[in-house]
């Protein structure tokens, strides 16, 4: 069949593709301006202390060394990405008065080099008073607990409720009821780029900032927050990121201390936080505590689910508010439940503050919910993909006063799972295979950010030569944004990829958008790029149909350049001919189209969702607990394919993060110190480690997004640690619930299931 | 004191004076100026810097610049010829073996010296050739694919 697209779902390079190969991509970490200095950040070595007293001055005295700034040289001001509620700004970044984890930034240094400015860090003094800490939410929570903020009872930073239909009265009606625990751990993000910043303000009291993030949006907004300047004033560049998954789009300590330092000298300042500081002092994957209850009929029926959740909020609010709010929503996917309810608390503890990691609280509902499911299906002596198939999702389906479903292929993957693990056939001894289902949002609707902006906005020009350049807020940290939205530009033009260029993540020549998070640029930004190109494509129509002097019933469309009457392909005119008139014709103006979105009327999470259904195979040694991932297979949808080797890479990289999460990626801690902060020794999957993969892509249109694409990037991550749960009971009989499943747990299951075995 | 250090970049000879505890990624990134060579970690378990010296792959945040006093290095800036991409480079290209880019010099560099040592590597010892190189972004399968390909002949080196 041929396609009715041209350049969408064709396998091409992505745009910035031989820049990346061959080494020339510039990112945040490699830029290096005339007079610039290096900063370092020292930070407090207590979980929770005041600061009694700061002394400076023999660091200062250091030669080459610039500067040496503390809280006192800020505003005092704290950062929060909830903008909209003043009590969740929370973070000072350079704490003026008190600390709140290991790792909470005190003081900056600048320096001519960074082995100096290192040096300084070691001759400043701080005097502490250590106070009282608390690490796990479920003590900090309690009356007589620490206070990590002032006034903040119990430590709850925030809750958040859901509910539809009647759930006491439900369960009552339930032949069967389950109720169980479990806990999800801490995950790094791990982006091979490091945090960095390189921070310059001119005398003029312009601050220009490179660096490596998911929003230059939001990190400009949060700048003029804490510096109390005009947005305009500061001009953010994301260049090349190396990675974000989360981690890269609240203001963090390099990007601040930079611009501190930087205000203080008017020379530029470049700060990269070592990897140490990387796993200590950024953000994390939330650590939740679940319980869930889960009621069904005799025959699969699932009437009723509760959730309460305590999630370990670390020091600060982030967008771990967030994480709270779409735990308790995407515990209820993608099945119907006729009557829900979640009861979620976030609560401050002194450690390393947790936030947004990709799949953004889905991760953890989705292994307790499919880990549940599974347990309920054997409760019931039920298959658990036919248990999945008669209560998952459908198109067009409301979620009662929250989401409405348009597009859903969830049932076609169930199929496609159960005819692979069929064709599969017998299992070696110890093999077994576990099935997940998930789904995600492609955007969030939610404004707590509080921008007055359109969600996602794009200008395209056409130039004389009849390329295109698109201008975009969205940043491309490696996802591959600028390419899907070059293919989704070039498509609604009618022109070829290498027709577009694509200026992104610049906040001064790009119209603002919120940016790579919650999966939303494909749709968003996506929707925004293919209507300002329409606008383009109507203005060069009318020179067309003025030159071609068509019947104006006629349609014209554009294909591979060539302007013609629809039904006539044959009669037309040259697309760059008619840009070259155009533009004379316009009194030589370039032809321009703006584009926006932002989701009306679409419920309360997000305009659209993807659906898939993951198995996982594993393989178990019993005498040791050691288990391999053989083979993970992944039947998904996510509308029209834009870009598949995207596609494609975005499936098998959320393998290796989420196949981490379920398996060995965990952050241990003594006291609030993490112990394992260097990649030698947080566990992560490597390439010998990683299982074959397999990618069944479902068919799909989603009619709110662009070409009927949605998202392919964050969703891919919720499955896998609860498949790789269910395949580990089905190989030896031994279910975990608490995260990562370690071979050492598999083991002691192992021992302890062999035990009461003997003791009947 | 500074000391000199002579060795062969890509090809070109370079004469420096550097600190003797200066690491080889630093002398390549902050003195040559070939800031494709990357650095994700400090303790060479990210494999992001890796560069060949006398035609191995070294984690170049693994040994001094002193040590590799003499010695011939090729950064992922050495591996096109003039305007031609290597065989590796292509492989990579077509089959989406990069996301983000920051470990893709590495992994370009651990396959070269690869299949330089061994130029028909099994899919298992392809995988052990870049256990040593981290992708947060890919999963490495794409990464296995593209170094395949070239082993299996689909990619010819530029005339």
């Amino acid at each position: 069949m041929t396609s009715k697209f041209s350049v969408i779902g064709q396998r091409v390079h992505n745009i910035d593709g031989t820049e990346k190969v061959t080494g020339s991509a510039k990112y945040t970490f490699d830029v290096v301006l005339p007079n610039m200095l290096y900063g370092k950040i020292l930070r407090s070595p207590h979980p929770h202390a005041k600061i009694l007293k700061i002394d400076t001055r023999q660091a200062k005295k250091l030669i080459g060394v610039k500067a040496v700034v503390t809280g006192k040289d800020t505003l005092g001001r704290k950062q929060g990405i909830w903008r909209r509620f003043p009590e969740l700004c929370d973070e000072e970044i350079l704490c003026r008065a008190k600390t709140r984890y290991i790792g909470d930034p005190v003081a900056a240094v600048a320096a001519i080099d960074e082995d100096t400015a290192e040096e300084a860090l070691d001759l400043i003094e701080v005097e502490y008073e250590p106070l009282p800490a608390v690490f796990d939410p479920l003590e900090a929570i309690k009356e007589d607990a620490p206070q990590v903020h002032d006034g903040v009872e119990l430590n709850i930073n925030i809750n958040r409720h859901i509910e539809w239909g009647d759930v006491d009265e439900a369960f009552r009606k339930c032949d069967h009821i389950r109720e169980d625990q479990f806990k999800c751990s801490s995950q790094a993000h791990v982006c091979m780029e490091t945090h960095d910043a390189v921070a310059s303000f001119g005398h003029n009291g312009k601050l220009t900032v490179w660096t490596s993030t998911q929003s230059s949006y939001y990190i400009q907004r949060l700048y003029a927050d804490m510096l109390d300047m005009r947005e305009s004033d500061i001009r953010v560049m994301n260049r090349h990121t190396g990675g974000g998954f989360g981690s890269k789009f609240e203001l963090d300590s390099a990007q601040f201390c930079a611009a501190i330092l930087s205000q203080k000298l008017c020379q530029p300042v470049k700060i990269v936080l070592t990897r140490e500081e990387e796993f200590t002092a950024t953000k994390r994957r939330t650590p939740m505590y679940y319980f869930l209850k889960l009621g069904a009929k005799k025959d699969g029926t699932l009437l009723a689910k509760e959730a309460r959740v305590i999630t370990e909020g670390g020091a600060y609010t982030a967008m771990g508010a967030t994480a709270l709010y779409l735990t308790g929503f995407f515990s209820s996917f993608p099945y119907k439940f006729p009557n829900y309810r979640y009861d979620g608390y976030r609560v401050y503890t002194n450690t390393e503050p947790s936030s947004a990691m990709r799949g953004f609280g889905a991760p953890q509902s989705t292994f307790c919910g499919e880990s549940q499911l599974d347990m309920m299906a054997e409760d019931l002596g039920i298959d658990p993909i036919e248990l999945r198939r008669k209560n998952g999702m459908t198109p067009d389906y409301e979620v009662p006063g929250q989401a409405f479903i348009q597009s859903c292929g969830l049932h076609q993957c169930l199929d496609k799972i159960e005819e692979t693990i069929e064709k599969r056939g017998k299992l070696p001894p110890n093999h077994g295979i576990g099935v997940a289902s998930y789904g995600f949002m492609s955007g969030g609707i939610f404004n707590w950010f509080n921008t007055p902006y359109a969600f996602s906005a794009a200008v395209v020009r056409i130039n004389i030569d009849g390329k295109a350049d698109v201008f975009t807020g969205a940043c491309d940290i490696g996802q591959g944004s600028n390419t899907t939205l070059a293919m989704i530009c070039a498509e609604e033009l009618g022109i070829k990829l290498e027709d577009v260029r694509v200026f992104s993540g610049d906040t001064g020549i790009c119209p603002p958008d919120l940016g790579a998070w919650g999966s939303r640029q494909t749709l968003m930004s996506g929707n925004a790029v293919k209507r300002a190109a329409a606008e383009c494509k109507s203005q060069i129509m009318e020179f067309a149909a003025a030159k071609m002097g068509v019947n104006i019933v006629y349609d014209l469309d554009i294909k591979d350049g060539w302007i013609h009457i629809v039904n006539r392909p044959e009669r037309g005119v040259s697309y760059y001919d008619i840009v070259k008139g155009a533009i004379r014709g316009k009194d030589g103006v370039a032809i321009m189209g703006r584009g926006h979105y932002t989701p009306h009327r679409k419920g309360m999470i997000s305009p659209a969702y993807s659906f898939g259904v993951q198995a996982a195979e594993v393989a178990v040694d019993v005498e040791t607990g050691r288990y391999k991932l053989v083979n993970v297979t992944t039947a998904h949808e996510s509308g029209t394919v834009i870009n598949p080797v995207g596609i494609e890479g975005q499936l098998e990289g959320a393998i290796m993060m989420a196949g981490g999460y379920g398996y060995c990626e965990d952050q241990p801690m003594d006291e609030g110190k993490i112990l394992n902060p260097s990649i030698a020794d947080y566990k992560l999957i490597r390439s010998l480690d990683m299982p074959e993969t397999e990618i069944l892509e479902i068919d799909t249109y989603e009619p709110e997004g662009p070409f009927g694409a949605k998202e392919a990037g964050e969703g891919l991550t919720n499955p896998t640690a609860g498949a790789i749960g269910n395949a580990v009971y089905k190989a030896v009989g031994v279910r975990i619930n608490d995260l990562p499943i370690t071979p050492e747990k598999v083991f002691k299951a192992l021992k302890e299931k062999e035990k009461k075995k003997k003791a009947k | 004191m500074k000391k000199e250090l002579k060795l062969k970049v890509n090809g070109q000879p370079y004469e420096l004076y550097i600190k003797p505890k200066t690491l080889l990624v630093q002398v390549l990134r902050d003195h040559v100026g070939l800031t494709g060579t990357k650095r994700g970690c400090n303790d060479s378990s990210c494999g992001a810097c890796t560069i060949m010296l006398n035609g191995m792959a070294v984690k170049s945040c693994s040994i001094l610049a002193l040590q590799a006093n003499g010695c011939e290095v090729v950064t992922v800036e050495g591996l096109a010829k003039g305007n031609k991409l290597s065989p590796l480079q292509r492989a990579f290209l077509d089959h989406g073996s990069y996301q983000c880019g920051f470990c893709t010099p590495g992994m370009l560099m651990s396959s070269t010296a690869l299949l330089a040592e061994n130029p028909k590597p099994t899919k298992e010892e392809i995988k052990e050739g870049i256990d040593g190189n981290i992708c947060r972004c890919t999963g490495y399968n794409s990464i296995i694919r593209a170094v395949t390909a070239v082993v299996k002949g689909e990619y010819k080196e530029a005339k």
